[in-house]
């Protein structure tokens, strides 16, 4: 894509409200969890037992826990443990996922056969068991979690590279880098893997909000994140335990947490429609 | 169609073996190995696991033994409840988790399809974007905050239905298949609809339409049987998210299934129930997209080769 064009996809993406409006939001919450260390009111683990549970107030704006924590901080920092999980994983995924299927739609022949069923074996491999026994039996580790959604998370997106690559490399150009004596792997990297970058930043964005579900998943079930740290997840998990005396405990997170999720669907589809306007559906 | 079959099984079958051959290695490299653990195990079940998983002979004889158990459904004994063989609370647990997830698909599809054909037939009216737009909603929202906030609602504030259990009091089993079906039902409505717009913009509708069928009769016995395809091919995915839903729906409303057995046993280290229902939910899985498969190819032809 040339500049002209990303100026288009720009002008596309600032027309459609919804997406416009999500991007504020997340830029909002990405802007508020890194600086959290510097403006949260309170420690995220400081217990105020005297004080207990106690509803929003002009002290704790979001109101405090059984244990007398700030809500507002647990939320603030928990978006971080979210919002980092979310980010870091779908790196994760993006590497190995666009470097598998660049290798294998450039290759072609038997590699591309056997890369391709390797990918079609573990798709269907039902991966939320896997990540679940990874928890219990090498402990509830922030990293090895995010590694884990990671690295389970990638095969789609092998797949759209792939898909996206073996139509690349029969255009002339690809040829032409080749007659000149360009290396494959100077090929792989200057000339196909900066094309496919449309749907690969699509899919992306799409990834992000399903693993931040999935590390909400094991922190609700109790498998992720362990207190005192905090995540979206886990406190959802302390809000429905208490919300019969404590609605606050329930309300407020699970209302940021979809609002994030609504927000990084939006920019999902309009991203779809700015980059990629021949699969929008309208 | 035959060999579609053979195709599909020769793939199901490396699968199911990989399964199984992770999760055992998973389980057997447990930090300080899953068998010799600081709680002390009650000698019962330490000479039943002996017996059945040969602790003191070679990993390799272990795994054959333990595979050649699980062909006659022979998972073991449990862990943590003496006396009980994962068999066993497997099949406790298996009964009601099929009723969960079966009232939830059900509801899934009546909503889902009637939204969704309403909304091919009436493109672009409020019959169109007022479910399409509730659906993106039903995506949108998890079912751990969907089933929190409905018994918050419903079952505190409003006292309208129980806040727990399965079949214990009447209106119970309304909550759970809500929270659990809600999304499928929204996928559902969205896929109808794609997959009847595309159908009713062909050719033989118009000339089904032309023959002066009735509308109804156009809709139903000639659209519907394409427009579903996607329905059916998602059926197999969304029973594999079903029984992932399964654990935490059961896990907020107190059921007694196999999804609350299994994080139960996450949550207590029973190594050897996580082993068996590890293994026993992937086959559920890797069965049902095979089936949903074959179907989706039984009724559209061009997905056979």
């Amino acid at each position: 894509m040339n500049n002209n064009s990303w100026k288009d996809a720009l002008d596309r993406l600032v027309s459609n409200k919804l997406s416009f409006v999500g991007s504020l939001y997340i830029l909002f919450i990405i802007f508020l969890a890194l600086i959290t260390p510097l403006i949260a009111p309170y420690d995220y683990a400081y217990q105020n037992l005297e004080l207990g549970p106690s509803p929003p107030s002009f002290d704790h704006w979001l109101g405090t826990d059984t244990l007398g924590r700030d809500l507002l901080t647990r939320m603030m920092y928990g978006s971080r443990v979210s919002l980092m999980v979310g980010f870091l994983a779908t790196i994760v995924a993006l590497t190995i996922g666009v470097t598998w299927g660049t290798v294998a739609g450039f290759s072609g022949g038997k590699t591309d056969t056997i890369m391709m069923r390797i990918v079609d074996i573990l798709y269907g491999i039902p991966f939320i068991i896997f990540v679940i026994l990874l928890m219990v039996i090498f402990g509830r580790n922030l990293i090895l979690l995010f590694m884990a959604i990671g690295a389970v998370e990638w095969l789609t997106m092998a797949r759209i590279v792939r898909s996206q690559v073996m139509s690349l490399s029969k255009q002339e150009f690809i040829l032409a880098a080749e007659a000149m004596g360009v290396s494959k792997l100077g090929i792989i990297y200057k000339h196909l893997i900066p094309n496919t970058i449309g749907p690969v930043i699509v899919y992306a964005t799409l990834t992000v909000p399903q693993i931040m579900l999935l590390e909400a998943f094991l922190s609700f079930l109790g498998l992720g994140v362990q207190a005192p740290l905090s995540s979206w997840g886990l406190l959802i998990r302390d809000g429905a335990v208490s919300m019969e005396e404590y609605w606050w405990l329930l309300i407020f997170p699970s209302l940021a947490f979809s609002l994030t999720l609504f927000s990084l669907n939006f920019i999902g589809d309009g991203l779809r429609d700015a980059l990629d306007p021949r699969t929008s559906d309208s | 169609m035959f060999s579609l079959i053979l195709r599909r099984i020769g793939i199901a079958i490396p699968v199911l073996l990989t399964v199984i051959t992770l999760t055992f290695l998973m389980v057997h490299s447990a930090p300080g190995g899953p068998f010799d653990e600081e709680r002390a195990v009650s000698p019962e079940v330490l000479i039943k696991l002996n017996e059945k998983y040969n602790l003191d002979q070679p990993l390799s004889v272990q795994y054959f033994d333990y595979l050649s158990g699980i062909l006659v459904g022979d998972f073991g004994p449990s862990f943590r409840y003496p006396g009980r063989s994962v068999t066993e609370l497997i099949s406790i647990g298996l009964p009601v988790t099929f009723e969960l997830a079966l009232y939830s698909i059900l509801f899934a599809l009546a909503v889902g399809l009637l939204a969704g054909i309403l909304g091919a037939l009436k493109p672009n009216t409020p019959l169109d974007y007022i479910p399409m737009s509730t659906a993106m909603i039903g995506i949108c929202i998890p079912s751990i905050i969907l089933g929190p906030s409905l018994i918050l609602i419903f079952g505190i504030w409003l006292e309208w239905v129980p806040v727990s259990g399965w079949g214990y009091m009447p209106g119970d089993k309304l909550l759970p298949t809500l929270t659990l079906g809600t999304a499928y039902a929204a996928y559902c409505a969205r896929l109808t609809r794609g997959g009847m717009l595309e159908i009713l913009n062909q050719d033989f509708i118009r000339t089904a339409r032309a023959k002066g069928l009735s509308e109804t009769r156009v809709v139903i016995v000639h659209a519907l049987r394409g427009g579903l395809t996607p329905v059916i091919a998602f059926l197999g995915p969304a029973m594999a998210g079903l029984l992932a839903g399964s654990f935490v729906v059961e896990t907020i409303f107190g059921i007694p299934g196999l999804g609350r057995f299994y994080v139960e046993a996450a949550f207590n280290r029973d190594y050897t129930m996580i082993l068996g229902s590890s293994i026993f939910f992937s086959f559920l899985i890797i069965f049902f997209n095979l089936i949903s498969d074959l179907v989706a190819a039984a009724l559209n032809p061009r997905l056979r080769d």
